[in-house]
């Protein structure tokens, strides 16, 4: 009797020794509650806007540069709202996309085309095509919302001089382009830091990197450049965020088919 | 008087701001088209190049609470001088509330889901010597108040003019044999194209579901066609009867699946020659994503019309199935292949078939090519004018 408490308590401290082994339950709980703290201290920011720039890398280096404009709306209790203003190319000025994420269902999309001036909307599975033409996929794009995924806390690492979390993270949504992301997060501010997404053979098919992260009204962390490396093709597409705008004003009426059909 | 008035006040605040932002933009463009087929009238020609300027103005103010929007079209045509066309497609000045808009002036408003027609979608007339397809509009002199509530869009339309449909000339391809002349139209109304008409909507989102709800009162856009015979000539002249159009349209989303459904009945006002009658449009686009490793998306199109009217009366949809493909390549230069086959259901031998491409030339210009096709050997079919009118169209857009 002793001894068998005696060898589970040596094996417990053992096991303590050699790593911060954690039963498979308590690696999902710290990846959740990791998740969680990264969600809860970027609450409160209202609205946002800011003005994007995608630079596609071809293999050969050829550059492709493309233009538009975000503007966020934080929703208690569901997903958040998004529209995207596109500026260039020339022939898809004018062109607006809005889409409403939605925590336990498909978001709703829709697109307005200034030709037609018709708003058309989107079928919502189609996540995992690209954006663009660039590596980013539409829900690379989309706001990370807690509940839709699983998580694992798998270790504590070191990246580029940060402690960071490295936490698997699973969609649940059967329409994702992954199977699993493995995601960097640093300890002290909970900002993503690198984001490797796997495909169904189990291979890295892509890496984020997050960098150049700017404090925003003391509180929100936002990275001014996301370099997306494309492990199969070679391919890259750097984007950069500029002039961010917090709490501006912005409302429902600003997020609705009729305000998509005037976004300039 | 007091609504001038204020009009004009806000005008000149507006000009008296300083202008927040401004956008001038548009395209020039180039096209060949070639008609394989010998034309049915030996006065029409077999080729024709064209140019198009489609220049844009936007200017807001008020923080962008206000704006003015112009879009002016022009196409020179060199085989057809009716087809030469100008048109303001655009020029409004509109002001938008906390959950209502204003808009004065000329504009285009689309309504409906369907892609083969659109029924329901009444508010402009079509440019028909623009494109087949039905997909360009004249713009329409209007005022529209839309008030946006948590209940639905209401838009209320006020249309104080009305634009004749155009027609090809002598020379061109793509019209009515007899020919139809233009200048000629005919009208119920006693006051002709100054007859004011009225529209209303009632449009909303409810999760996967879209449904609007439609109504109008006024000159009818699609013309009926009146025999005019001389000693000399037989040529068919536009008569507008005044009519009231009731419309719904609904769309449900579920995962890659759009269901969609136009219907309208539409009935004569008056001492009217049109006929009454309702049709419908009913279908769906799948989409399937991804379809290989480049992540190319092919949405597929199916789709139902019907018409109660007597064939010739109605448009080419009388009782026929469209099935159709769009085909993305997601790269960088945004390639696109449109294409569709409509077939007669009474009729085997009716039936038309397009294929429309196109894809980006470094940032600016666009490469596109077109092709139609129009199959018919009855001279009751609507499409019969056209069966000689297959076309294959190049062209080249710069866009600014």
């Amino acid at each position: 009797m002793t001894i068998k408490i005696f060898t589970a308590s040596i094996l417990c401290s053992l096991s303590l020794l050699i790593s911060p082994l954690l039963s498979a339950d308590e690696a999902q709980d710290k990846g959740l509650s990791i998740a969680k703290e990264m969600k809860s201290r970027d609450r409160g920011w209202v609205d946002s806007s800011a003005e994007m720039e995608m630079v596609l890398q071809s293999r050969g280096g050829r550059e492709t540069r493309r233009e538009m404009r975000i503007l966020a709306l934080e929703v208690q209790n569901d997903g958040d709202k998004s529209m995207t203003i596109f500026d260039s190319p020339n022939d898809v000025k004018g062109t607006a996309f809005l889409s409403f994420t939605h925590n336990n269902a498909d978001d709703d999309q829709w697109l307005y085309l200034p030709a037609l001036k018709r708003v058309k909307r989107i079928a919502s599975k189609n996540k995992s095509g690209p954006f663009m033409g660039s590596e980013f996929s539409y829900e690379d794009l989309s706001s990370f919302e807690v509940e839709e995924y699983d998580y694992r806390w798998l270790r504590d690492e070191e990246l580029n001089g940060a402690l960071c979390f490295v936490v698997e993270i699973i969609p649940r949504d059967k329409y994702s382009g992954y199977t699993r992301e493995i995601v960097w997060i640093d300890q002290e501010h909970y900002r993503a830091m690198k984001i490797e997404f796997y495909d169904r053979k189990d291979g890295v098919l892509k890496t984020l990197t997050l960098s150049d992260y700017q404090l925003h009204l003391d509180k929100f962390w936002r990275p001014a450049k996301q370099t997306m490396v494309n492990e199969r093709n070679g391919k890259s597409t750097e984007v950069l965020l500029r002039n961010y705008q917090f709490r501006s004003g912005l409302d429902e009426q600003d997020f609705t088919e009729n305000s998509l059909k005037r976004a300039r | 008087m007091m609504n001038s008035k204020h009009l004009t006040a806000i005008l000149f605040a507006g000009l008296i701001a300083p202008p927040s932002h401004a956008e001038f933009l548009g395209y020039v463009g180039l096209q060949a088209r070639a008609f394989p087929s010998t034309a049915a009238d030996p006065a029409q020609g077999s080729e024709t190049i064209s140019g198009v300027l489609a220049p844009e103005w936007y200017q807001q103010w008020n923080d962008g609470d206000d704006s003015l929007n112009v879009k002016a079209f022009y196409r020179y045509d060199s085989q057809d001088d009716e087809r030469s066309h100008a048109d303001l497609r655009e020029f409004y000045w509109q002001h938008v509330g906390n959950n209502w808009e204003l808009t004065v002036g000329v504009n285009t408003i689309f309504w409906g889901v369907t892609e083969s027609q659109h029924l329901v979608d009444i508010i402009n007339q079509t440019d028909f010597i623009e494109a087949p397809d039905g997909e360009d509009k004249l713009g329409q002199p209007m005022i529209h108040y839309a008030s946006i509530q948590d209940w639905g869009v209401v838009d209320v339309f006020v249309l104080p003019a009305f634009r004749p449909r155009q027609f090809a000339g002598e020379e061109g391809r793509l019209r009515s044999i007899p020919i139809t002349q233009n200048d000629t139209e005919q009208y119920q109304s006693d006051k002709e194209d100054e007859h004011i008409d009225y529209a209303l909507r009632w449009s909303h989102y409810l999760g996967d579901w879209n449904i609007g709800l439609s109504w109008f009162q006024g000159t009818s856009r699609e013309p009926i066609y009146l025999p005019q015979i001389s000693p000399t000539s037989v040529t068919l002249r536009p008569y507008y009867a005044l009519i009231e159009q009731s419309g719904l349209d609904a769309q449900y989303v579920s995962g890659d699946w759009l269901w969609k459904l136009e219907a309208i009945y539409r009935r004569g006002i008056g001492h009217s020659i049109t006929e009454d009658f309702a049709a419908s449009t009913a279908g769906f686009e799948y989409t399937l994503t991804s379809i290989n490793s480049l992540y190319w998306d092919l949405g597929l199109l199916l789709e139902y019309s019907h018409d109660t009217r007597d064939r010739i009366k109605a448009g080419p949809f009388q009782n026929d199935v469209f099935v159709g493909g769009r085909l993305s390549l997601n790269d960088i230069a945004s390639s696109e292949l449109l294409f569709g086959y409509s077939q007669d259901i009474d009729e085997q031998a009716s039936r038309s078939a397009f294929m429309e491409a196109s894809t980006r030339l470094g940032d600016s210009t666009r490469i596109t090519a077109e092709i139609y096709h129009f199959h018919s050997d009855s001279n009751n079919d609507p499409i019969y004018s056209l069966r000689r009118d297959s076309y294959i169209e190049l062209g080249l857009e710069f866009y600014y």
